[in-house]
């Protein structure tokens, strides 16, 4: 690369920081047109990017900004008041600059462009309305001076802000110069006066040319503190580069820890002491140099704002708080595109058109928020907008619509959960698609991006009032915590962000804890079942087979079972492994592009030992065994409400039909348990009925209802004594144990064999219906239970009830 | 093509082999590799390489030659592809050889498209004949991925 590329390259960086400077500083000036500082530094940018570039010879971006330089000159010398659409052609100026850079830095040359629509605009633009201009010039002289003086008295109290340090304000400082000398100077400057500052005030004899001098060296010192001159810019290759310095030296030092135990040598201990903690600051170090405040990802959004506003008649003013808080850089490109996304929303549905703000008693402008703090080794980054809010009866309705969740579920959820309902994939409450957003893909994308990079989101709103989304993100990428654990003699990297908690199964429960539905080992963690996957079949290696056998085989010499209980996107799932080693800080390493497609693996890493370990993908893994996902985790708060019809806790009656088989209803449908004796069952037709507090109670025996078994040999089995020459089938001694059931406004008695008891529990359905009535099996306490579908039974008895009547008639 | 072309040579089952020296960043022994499951077969491990972790591909297995005997130590030839760096399992280095374009012959439709594909041809050395293999093919892990 030859020096005319370098300064190029060096141009076009420099170029892009200060374009996206611009941006924010235009819209800032829009707000408040009298900034003459925001005003100043515009003003720079522009001419240095005119300067350079008629340097390199581009010269179309060279006519772009001098157009742009000149608007700006006429608004500095407060010929042109800032408004709108000067606003509006300054901003497109931007653009048109970021588009010629983009293109210089794709082909090396300006290429084919016409910019002189842009241009005329401007230079229209400049033109200043006749009647106004020659008693503004004249204001502008008299009350507005240079920028120089106007800002002298204060210089003289404040320390000269670094970078805006002028020669003149110096002298003031310094060698007493008086402000009216100054402005002299600056007059006769204005008048064509081609000379420094210095010079001129040395000729009046306002100052001796040492303190000129000296002025000049406390200028260059002031200069040089200034931020711009105290960085430099760096390739991230060679941070990524040293990143992986550090980790090796870290890892040396580590092994060299290690020997040092096993010699006994005090000056060599305080030596590995210091190299110890050394490298453990180099290595806080080197991540510093990674992180980056989240402001330079928040810098491009009051113009996106500004854009979205104007192009659907609204009014936004963005706040922001925490444009410090930093964190690394691979995470603010991670989070920006979910950022931009919230932002767009904010301000495409979220905040009402002037008109309609007005109208509720709030101020037409609205507000969007941006907030960022740590906490708790996360960062926390907050929209919130003062908007509409989200209406949960709509969302409700819509999610129920969209089959997403059930009524039912839907009923029972709180405001929160349902607001959060928006994250589910397929929603979009948006009734227009726009362009800019609401096209159904949207929030449950924001969800997916950052809960890749280990973050969570969630979302408060209230009707009419607004809406808050709080991201809780990691400060880093680079180094994670992680659980160590060990699976057919190697080791893996879990990410603690997945880990919720670790189960140890020893003797009589490592031999009995483990149960299969239909082969697929479950544990029973406080009542729910977590499906188990064990990481040796999962990565079929070949300790698979003795691993499977441990779980398979009850008893078989399984001393100890590990499980650790893993969530991710919703999936839980309990993960067996041989041993549990440690928590560690892990430096992530990524895997080669080719390997990227085995999904279980996030990374690999580098122990103590110099050994590599492989991080595991916790979504991955569950993906990879069909653990399904479970909405109830979606939801915050949702741990003890049940959500959907899918997998729910909900309370049931326990009770046994015919041989012994253990069945369950949902406790809802429930309004008594009675024992009806068996005198007291009538026949109605070819229906058993029982009078039952003044009505008339139809009967079903669940043994009947479900095998289709003749009547009498139900009600003889159920009651456990042959009925022998009674009357057809009629237990006349025995008691029967019926549950008074209501469903439909319609009340009726299931009768058992016996009530066992009423419990909690999550259903899962674990393997589905074997027969008719019976809406599918799970493991309630232990045992194989059928889920009655009551329903279904009801509909049974009546087919019967019109069988029996087609009979009679004939 | 230029005339002379510098060749860092390795044996895989007696065969003699060529990649473009430059292509070669440096030859390290054989050290422990940590297997990576449901991974192609092609892929021995994962390597610490000074911190940087680098996939070891079984050179053998790529060029479906016969497998090595356990008690042959491979090498490793550290090598920069299009994809990343990857560390390539010989049984043994050769040394570098300086050949003209006119000893190159085409491979012969007989072998397969795959390995035409990896092996781009062979040089006629005096001794033994040189198959000059493709970096970035050579490289290349067979997109077998997750399917069990």
């Amino acid at each position: 690369m030859n020096d005319s590329d370098d300064i190029v390259k060096e141009f076009l960086v420099e170029s892009h920081e200060n374009l996206d400077r611009l941006d924010r500083e235009l819209i800032t000036l829009e707000k408040e047109p009298n900034d003459r500082e925001v005003l100043a530094s515009i003003f720079r940018t522009i001419h240095t990017i005119k300067g350079t570039s008629g340097f390199l010879a581009f010269d179309k971006l060279g006519a772009v900004a001098h157009a742009g330089e000149s608007l700006l000159g006429r608004l500095r010398d407060g010929q042109l008041a800032l408004d709108r659409e000067i606003t509006s052609a300054l901003l497109a100026t931007v653009d048109a600059v970021r588009q010629m850079l983009a293109g210089i830095e794709a082909t090396g040359v300006e290429g084919e462009r016409d910019d002189s629509a842009l241009i005329s605009r401007l230079t229209r633009l400049q033109k200043i309305p006749e009647a106004a201009a020659k008693s503004e010039v004249v204001v502008a002289q008299e009350t507005v001076p240079e920028p120089v003086s106007k800002s002298a008295p204060e210089a003289a109290a404040l320390p000269a802000s670094p970078g805006d340090t002028s020669i003149g304000d110096i002298l003031m400082r310094c060698a007493g110069v008086t402000p009216a000398e100054i402005l002299l100077a600056v007059k006769s400057q204005k008048e064509g006066d081609p000379r420094h500052m210095g010079e001129i005030l040395v000729e009046q004899g306002a100052v001796r040319p040492a303190d000129v001098v000296d002025a000049l060296r406390v200028q260059q010192a002031a200069r040089g503190q200034s931020a711009s001159d105290s960085t430099i810019r760096l390739d991230v290759g060679l941070l990524d580069h040293l990143m992986n310095l550090v980790g090796e030296l870290v890892l040396v030092r580590n092994q060299v820890l290690q020997f040092t135990n096993r010699i006994e040598e005090s000056g060599l201990a305080t030596t590995i002491q210091r190299l110890n903690r050394i490298t453990s600051e180099l290595q806080e170090g080197v991540m510093k140099t990674r992180m980056q405040p989240i402001g330079n990802l928040w810098s491009k959004l009051p113009r996106t704002v500004r854009d979205l506003a104007l192009g659907c008649g609204k009014r936004v003013r963005v706040e922001m708080e925490g444009e410090e808080t930093e964190l690394d850089k691979t995470l603010i490109e991670a989070i920006k595109d979910p950022l931009t996304h919230l932002v767009r929303n904010s301000v495409d549905h979220g905040i009402e058109r002037p008109e309609v703000r007005e109208a509720a008693g709030k101020d037409p402008e609205g507000r969007l928020a941006l907030r960022a703090f740590h906490e708790g080794g996360q960062v926390n980054i907050e929209i919130s907008d003062d908007g509409a809010g989200l209406d949960q009866e709509r969302i409700r309705d819509m999610a129920v619509q969209k089959r997403l969740i059930s009524a039912e579920a839907a009923g029972r959820m709180s405001d929160r959960e349902i607001v959060n309902l928006v994250f589910l994939p397929g929603f979009s409450t948006a009734e227009t698609v726009t362009s800019v957003s609401g096209r159904g893909v949207g929030m449950d994308v924001v969800k997916n991006h950052i809960e890749k990079i280990g973050g969570t989101v969630d979302l408060q709103s209230k009707l009419g009032q607004g809406v808050m989304v709080r991201m809780k993100i990691p400060l880093t990428l680079a180094i994670i915590p992680a659980l160590i654990v060990s699976s057919a003699g190697e080791r893996y990297a879990v990410p603690q962000v997945n880990l919720l908690e670790l189960v140890g199964l020893d003797g009589e429960q490592a031999r009995n804890g483990i149960e299969f539905i239909h082969g697929a080992p479950v544990y029973r963690l406080r009542g729910r079942l977590l499906p188990l996957v064990d990481l040796a079949s999962a990565l079929q290696t070949t300790a698979a087979q003795a691993a499977t056998a441990k779980l398979h085989g009850p008893g078989v010499n399984s001393e100890r079972v590990n499980i650790v209980v893993l969530e991710a996107d919703g999936r839980r799932f309990g993960l067996v492994v041989d041993e549990i080693n440690d928590t560690e800080e892990i430096v992530v390493k990524p895997l080669n592009q080719q390997l990227k497609n085995i999904s279980v693996y996030a990374g690999a890493t580098i122990m103590g030992d110099g050994k590599v370990a492989l991080i595991l993908d916790v979504l991955g893994l569950a993906q990879r065994a069909n653990i399904p996902p479970d909405i109830r985790e979606r939801l915050p708060d949702a741990g003890v409400q049940a959500v959907t019809g899918a997998a729910v806790k909900q309370k049931l009656v326990l009770f046994t039909g015919g041989a012994g088989a253990r069945m369950a209803v949902p406790l809802q449908l429930l309004r008594r348990l009675e024992n009806i004796p068996g005198a007291e069952v009538e026949r109605s037709g070819n229906q058993w009925v029982t009078q039952y507090r003044g009505q008339i109670l139809p009967l079903i025996h669940v043994s009947q209802a479900l095998t289709g078994h003749g009547v009498e040999d139900q009600w003889n089995l159920s009651s456990g004594e042959p009925s022998g020459k009674d009357a057809p089938g009629l237990p006349n001694t025995a008691m029967l144990p019926v549950l008074v059931l209501e469903h439909d406004h319609q009340s009726f008695g299931l009768v058992v064999a016996q009530i066992l008891d009423i419990v909690e529990s999550t259903l899962e359905p674990q393997s589905p219906a074997t027969r008719a009535g019976v809406l599918h099996c799970s493991v309630i306490e232990g045992r194989v239970t059928e889920l009655l579908d009551v329903p279904a039974l009801l509909g049974a008895g009546e087919m019967c009830e019109s069988a029996a009547a087609h009979a009679a008639g004939s | 093509m230029s005339n002379a072309r510098q060749f860092c040579t390795f044996y895989l089952d007696r065969l003699l082999f060529g990649m473009e020296s430059q292509k070669i960043q440096e030859v390290v022994t054989y050290r422990e590799l940590r297997p990576v499951p449901l991974a192609p077969a092609v892929v021995s491990g994962l390597m610490n390489l000074r911190g940087q972790v680098v996939v070891a591909l079984e050179l053998r297995r790529q060029l479906e030659l016969p497998e090595r005997s356990a008690d042959l130590t491979p090498v490793c030839l550290v090598v920069r592809a299009a994809g990343g760096t990857v560390c390539l399992l010989a049984d043994e280095v050769g040394n570098v050889v300086e050949v003209e374009d006119e000893s190159f012959e085409a491979l012969s439709e007989t072998l397969s498209a795959r390995l035409r594909s990896v092996i781009l041809g062979v040089h006629k050395l005096d001794l033994q004949l040189m198959h000059v293999l493709d970096t970035d093919q050579v490289c290349k892990i067979e997109a077998i991925g997750q399917s069990s």
